[in-house]
């Protein structure tokens, strides 16, 4: 058989005479892998965000919110009842084993002014275990404690948005505010948390005692309302058990009749986020099947150019062939042929790939990951089309007759 | 044995549901070191005759031995090899790969020879200087005459030492002049170097360089001539 180095300069020979139909078949794969790279990478940004946007909002957290008010024939969606109370908060801790934590909320919009300078952020009226169940910490300062809640202090922790609109680059820390002209004294700041996965800002937030949102700030309809309980769970497997053990507890606290429907709902904010991350997941895919099928297009392209090639070349088979060259000689060039047309346009894809892949990132701010095995699959797919496509062209090129092809004009 | 025996020879074609005998039964046999030139008309066999014992072609039946080597019934591959090892083609159409140097012409045959790369370019320089085209190595074909162009066949034919040299009408393409500087040149080299060279021609000016002369007609041998020893 003959040496690789001999095949690889018979082919590169073949390759330069037709640069420009070269090129252009070498450009379907280079298109193909570099959709594939480009695609993958993004799928990959996408899930990644995600999976830090879950990670943000804490982990295995399922959300209780009041049921839904009928006013004069209209149904007001969740939320809108006041149903639930610090009582059912405490009671759900305590007597739901798959529950570790909880905290009420009572929430709402307000405007917050500092000296000059006035912003209108979220309030959250809640509990120091808020802390461990969102999976937060302090920048500085300190997080109100029970204390604070009995006695209905004044005091406030801000979200970094917060801080940067009323304070510039000043410490806040022992700084009074204004919350619906009421003054509150700020203790601590929050670390950065950035976006939610619905976009939101999620560091454009006070937080105070949910005692004093109650008395000072929203003023509540029933005894100790709130306007939703964030319950963390011990695990994400205990996530169903604790779904259940809520409803039966709440159903049972307020006296729902067995045809009655609830007056509260439980969402599972982890399964809906899972979900989200599991479709981002199917989309990446998606979208690499797709740019694949360019891959596949491109490969067609280089058996179409390698056939055209063989009939043009009928001649130098046969004198090939008269010279000595065997079936797997013959065979060899045309495959090598059609390889180092797939894996140059692979090689180049790569590179298109990654450069389209920062572009997106640059220019339009979507998150893009360009991992190895991305790359490896890409080049390794490539060299697959070449071997896949260039066989048949081959396998045609060694089977021609000598005496035939030394004739062919 | 026989350098090139063939023994009843049949090739046949089927054309329009009738059995066509381009070969029907041709028995030739040629020593080590002749010069045989194969005449005929066209449709006489002696292209096909050629072909066979060029291991291009297998016959329908009938024995072929080339240097001690029984080929019928040989597979692709292995005709291959003996095309490699044992012949050499000079055409009518030259056949040189296009956009090649004469260089890499001649080293062709040796490239599926498994030389080394510096034993190669060494045999081909040797013979591409024994035909006289030194300072011609790195031409094209497209740079070369006519006359040129079939010094490197008979180049790329000598230099993988070949014991068999088959010449197709190898003048067919050349002027007069320059027909008989080759046939010169052939006949040279069996005499010097004993290579054994097997011509097929239609002309009779051509023919006569050699000393044997086998006419074929209807696929059959007609005539088999030795000068000097009727």
């Amino acid at each position: 058989m003959i040496s690789l180095v001999s095949t690889l300069k018979i082919s590169f020979r073949a390759l330069r005479v037709n640069k420009m139909r070269s090129t252009l078949t070498m450009l379907g794969i280079i298109i193909g892998v570099g959709a594939v790279i480009a695609m993958l990478a993004v799928g990959a940004g996408a899930s990644r965000r995600i999976s830090g946007q879950i990670a943000s909002m804490g982990s295995n957290l399922l959300l209780v919110l009041p049921g839904s008010t009928t006013a004069g024939g209209l149904r007001l969606g969740a939320g809108t009842r006041a149903t639930l109370t610090i009582v059912d908060a405490e009671a759900i801790v305590k007597e739901c084993p798959a529950v570790t934590e909880v905290a009420p909320v009572l929430n709402g919009a307000a405007q917050v002014v500092y000296g000059d300078s006035n912003w209108a952020t979220a309030i959250f009226g809640t509990m120091p275990e808020i802390m461990t169940i969102r999976d937060w910490s302090l920048a500085s300062g300190r997080f109100f404690n029970d204390q604070d809640i009995r006695n209905a202090t004044k005091v406030a922790v801000l979200g970094q948005t917060v801080v940067d609109s009323l304070f510039g680059n000043m410490d806040p820390v022992g700084s009074i505010i204004r919350i619906k002209k009421v003054p509150f004294t700020v203790i601590g700041v929050l670390d950065r948390k950035g976006q939610s996965a619905m976009g939101q800002d999620q560091d454009d937030i006070i937080y105070i005692p949910v005692s004093t949102a109650q008395k000072k700030i929203f003023g509540v309809t029933i005894p100790g309302m709130v306007r939703s309980i964030l319950v963390k769970a011990g695990s994400s497997e205990d996530l169903t058990a604790a779904e259940r053990q809520i409803t039966e507890l709440l159903r049972q606290r307020h006296r729902i009749g067995e045809h009655q429907e609830n007056d509260f709902t439980v969402r599972n904010l982890t399964q809906i986020m899972q979900a989200a991350e599991e479709s981002s997941r199917v989309m990446a895919l998606l979208l690499g099947a797709v740019a694949s099928v360019s891959l596949l297009v491109g490969g067609i392209g280089i058996m179409n150019i390698m056939l055209v090639s063989v009939t043009e070349r009928t001649r130098e088979i046969g004198i090939r062939m008269a010279v000595g060259a065997k079936t797997w000689d013959i065979r060899f060039q045309f495959i090598i042929e059609a390889l180092t047309l797939s894996l140059t346009g692979g090689i180049l894809g790569i590179l298109l790939g990654i450069a389209v892949s920062e572009a997106l990132s640059a220019l339009a701010q979507w998150p893009t990951i360009i991992s190895s095995p991305s790359i490896l699959l890409a080049f390794g797919f490539s060299g697959l089309v070449g071997i896949f496509f260039g066989f048949y062209p081959a396998y045609k090129a060694s089977q021609l007759n000598p005496i035939e092809a030394l004739r062919y004009e | 044995m026989r350098f090139l025996e063939t023994k009843e020879l049949f090739k046949i074609y089927e054309v329009g549901g009738q059995e066509v005998h381009a070969l029907d039964g041709v028995s030739v046999a040629v020593d080590r070191g002749e010069f045989v030139a194969i005449m005929g008309p066209s449709g006489s066999g002696k292209s096909t005759f050629m072909n066979i014992i060029g291991c291009l072609d297998e016959p329908t039946r009938g024995d072929y031995f080339l240097d001690g080597i029984e080929v019928a019934g040989l597979d692709r591959d292995e005709l291959a090899e003996i095309r490699n090892r044992k012949i050499g083609f000079v055409f009518q159409g030259f056949n040189l790969l296009p956009r090649t140097s004469a260089l890499e012409n001649v080293e062709l045959p040796m490239l599926y020879n498994n030389l080394s790369a510096a034993e190669r370019k060494k045999r081909a320089m040797d013979a591409l200087r024994m035909l006289g085209l030194k300072g011609r190595e790195q031409h094209a074909p497209s740079q070369l005459s006519g006359g040129q162009q079939q010094r490197v066949a008979i180049a790329r034919a000598l230099a993988n030492e070949a014991p068999l040299l088959l010449a197709d009408e190898p003048t067919g393409n050349l002027d007069t002049k320059t027909g008989v500087e080759i046939m010169e040149l052939l006949k040279g080299l069996n005499s010097e170097s004993g290579i054994t060279i097997v011509l097929v021609t239609h002309e009779q000016e051509i023919a006569a360089f050699s000393r044997r002369i086998i006419r074929f007609r209807d696929g059959r041998v007609q005539s088999d001539e030795t000068k000097g020893s009727s």
